[in-house]
């Protein structure tokens, strides 16, 4: 029997479409058809200047806005060959790990969600939103922020000491989360062991992130960026492959976070870095770029994105490009799904935390 | 009853109605009492489960139709009335429609079965805990009968999943069934509730001896609800809605009516079973030792009887729905596992304890 789940299904975040073949509860075959979410990013930046297009690259992953105006920033300010101040590298570091517990936070809720147990939603939202509360403050925005722009960040940070209370009580209901979930029986049946990837499998299919971590893999693009050079972490690691590996990697990457963001704020309060983090020499309404190419990785929640730019010369990118690391993990759906139940399903596919207009762009 | 029979009689006359008409109206007021009080159950379940959920996730739950959302589900209900009655295209037309009114009518029949106080028993049979058993079961098949007539593959998956999953948690209950059977020497409801009667209140509820086939007849009757973490037949991440899929209006509502009030009616059989249905937990009713020996007192009993019958019920009812609230859903292989290689061993060995006190402890006293 040929069941088509989606693209209009309460659980595909989105619209993801899958074709499964299935024999009874059994899946035989799956293919995932994606592209209903295309809002031609890449193409919509060919007629844009530099600046109209950086508030857009917020919509992305619209969990993870910061990180990709973090990739296409960067990759702009290496065509222009500047550096941010150091206030504004950090307070960019400081940031993006705030937002990537966010996202891992909706990602416990609605992975949960799709397991079939309605309150942690709730509750994970709950702390999700004192984060989004402190994004608005400073940005206005909650989800599309537009803070960081060529050469710094857009305003000085704002009520940096109200962050520390936020984290601590994310932390500490975070121990609730573990109370609840880690060693539920049910939520164990439903992980452990399902949709195991190995690690060559995830190399081959060019997975990153924490998915890719959950395999028994070091690969974190943190270590490779200059802006976390000063930061001491841990990279969060798992052995198994499985859905509960998976589970375990992001709980542990927002302790990590954590960390981070104690020592950023640490570093802001110092008095020898530089006072404003905005860089006033550049006048980015008529930016003309050289001619060139230029890209710039970043460790998002989901994994490894990249902004690719090739410039030339006038005030519009010639083309930019986007490596989404969600569309990756989309591909892997075949793989893991075979031989599978429906029920699982969700189990697999919610666990991969897919971000469908991450996928489409 | 009598007495009530009389004022019956009087009311009639009074109005110059002939005398009998109270033979042919009184009988059938009872039902229509459950009729009304069904519908009125579920409406405020409905609302109490919204509530609750919502203050287990820290929300208020519906606050804005009536005094505190009071009215939110009979609004909800009002836009379900005037909803389009939907028939997929290539669906059975004929079972399509009978579907829901076969889930309904046995739920109606069930409500009359149980005692809800001395007097207000319906159909006291000397077998009604039979009776009610295969009434229980009845709904799974218009459930099933609605899944497989909307001619869509989530609904058929549905309920091709009703059926395994009611199969197989139908002999657990079975079993401990026959445990109670066994201690209190009867399948007649209020004989089961009667025979837990003590001085002392709830020393010899029946959940004592059986503590395991409470359990097992808790978990199974929310698994035969199919309630979280047991909703698989309409695991709305996996299959959209299950059998429910393709029905709207009054179709859909009947369903979720089924749902509700099956779910009361279960509530209230473990009460009967293992809490000692309406007997008040102080062994003595309140009313016999305030206003002891006076009319008052005698028919004040019945409504105290019916009261701490709906408080146990409610008290179960509110550990149902805080299980939804607190666990993930189960896989469906899983499922079925579940039942066959934990509850039903474990109904076995119920039934095997309450036999051996039945036949050292019982037989002495």
């Amino acid at each position: 029997m040929k069941l088509n789940l989606g693209p209009q299904h309460p659980s595909t975040h989105g619209v993801l479409r899958l074709i499964l073949d299935v024999d009874g509860e059994k899946i035989l075959a799956c293919e995932p058809v994606i592209g209903y979410l295309h809002r031609g990013m890449e193409k919509m930046a060919e007629g844009m200047t530099y600046l109209q297009y950086l508030p857009t690259v917020d919509r992305v992953d619209y969990l993870s806005g910061f990180f990709n105006s973090f990739a296409y920033v960067t990759a702009v300010e290496k065509l222009l060959k500047i550096t941010p101040p150091k206030k504004a590298s950090i307070i960019r570091v400081l940031l993006m790990e705030l937002n990537r517990i966010a996202s891992h936070l909706l990602w416990l809720g609605t992975y949960l969600l799709d397991l079939g147990a309605v309150s942690p939603f709730f509750y994970t939202f709950r702390e999700r939103e004192l984060i989004l509360n402190y994004f608005e403050k400073i940005s206005g925005q909650r989800l599309m922020y537009n803070y960081f722009v060529f050469g710094g960040v857009r305003y000085e940070l704002e009520e940096i000491d109200t962050i520390i209370p936020i984290v601590k009580a994310i932390l500490e209901k975070l121990n609730d989360y573990e109370k609840l979930l880690t060693d539920n029986p049910i939520f164990l049946s439903r992980t452990k062991h399902l949709g195991i990837l190995t690690r060559e499998i995830a190399l081959e299919y060019s997975i990153t992130g924490p998915n890719l971590r959950a395999s028994n893999s070091h690969l974190d693009f943190r270590s490779n960026t200059s802006e976390y050079k000063d930061f001491e972490f841990k990279i969060a690691k798992a052995d198994e492959g499985d859905c509960f590996a998976r589970y375990i990697v992001r709980l542990e990457e927002i302790r990590e976070s954590s960390k981070i963001i104690y020592q950023a704020i640490d570093y802001l309060k110092r008095e020898e870095i530089q006072k404003s983090p905005v860089n006033i020499d550049l006048k980015p309404m008529n930016l003309y770029v050289e001619p060139g190419e230029a890209f710039a990785d970043v460790e998002t929640p989901r994994g490894l994105t990249t902004c690719c730019i090739k410039a030339d010369g006038t005030d519009k990118p010639y083309r930019v490009k986007w490596r989404t690391s969600s569309f990756y993990a989309v591909q892997l759906l075949p793989k893991l799904l075979i031989g599978h139940t429906i029920s699982d399903v969700m189990a697999v596919y919610g666990s991969l935390d897919v971000m469908l207009p991450e996928v489409d762009r | 009853m009598n007495y009530l029979y009389c004022a019956f009689i009087e009311l009639l006359a009074k109005y110059n109605f002939p005398e009998g008409l109270a033979l042919i109206i009184f009988p059938l007021l009872p039902f229509c009492i459950i009729a009304v009080g069904l519908l009125i159950m579920v409406l405020f379940l409905v609302l109490v489960e919204r509530k609750l959920l919502g203050y287990f996730t820290q929300r208020k739950g519906p606050n804005r139709v009536g005094y505190q959302g009071l009215l939110q589900t009979l609004a909800d209900a009002f836009k379900l009335l005037c909803k389009e009655n939907i028939t997929p295209s290539g669906a059975d037309k004929f079972l399509f429609t009978l579907a829901p009114i076969v889930a309904f009518i046995p739920v109606m029949l069930v409500w009359g079965i149980l005692p809800y106080n001395a007097e207000f028993d319906l159909m006291s049979t000397p077998v009604n805990l039979i009776f009610y058993l295969f009434l229980a079961f009845m709904p799974v098949f218009g459930i099933f009968l609605g899944g497989w007539a909307s001619n869509s593959k989530y609904s058929i998956i549905g309920s091709v999943r009703v059926i395994a999953q009611a199969i197989s948690y139908e002999l657990p209950i079975a079993f401990s069934l026959l445990s109670i059977a066994v201690l209190s020497s009867s399948l007649n409801l209020t004989q089961i509730t009667l025979a837990q009667s003590s001085v002392y209140g709830p020393v010899k509820w029946f959940v004592i001896p059986a503590f395991i086939g409470f359990i097992v007849v808790f978990i199974s009757v929310i698994a035969e609800l199919n309630r979280c973490p047991f909703d698989l037949p309409e695991a709305e991440s996996e299959l959209v809605a299950g059998y429910s899929t393709e029905y709207s209006g009054m179709r859909f509502a009947l369903f979720y009516i089924t749902e509700y009030s099956m779910m009361f009616a279960n509530a209230a059989f473990i009460v009967v079973l293992f809490f000692g249905g309406y007997l008040s937990p102080f062994g003595g009713y309140l009313s016999n030792i305030f206003l002891g020996g006076s009319l008052t007192a005698d028919i004040l009993v019945y409504f105290e009887q019916t009261f701490w019958f709906l408080l146990k019920t409610f008290i179960i009812l509110f550990l149902i729905i805080l299980v939804r609230a607190t666990y993930p859903r189960l896989q469906s292989q899983n499922l079925l596992k579940f039942s066959w290689n934990i509850l039903l061993p474990l109904s076995i060995l119920n039934l095997f304890i309450c036999m051996l006190i039945k036949a050292f402890i019982g037989g002495m006293a």
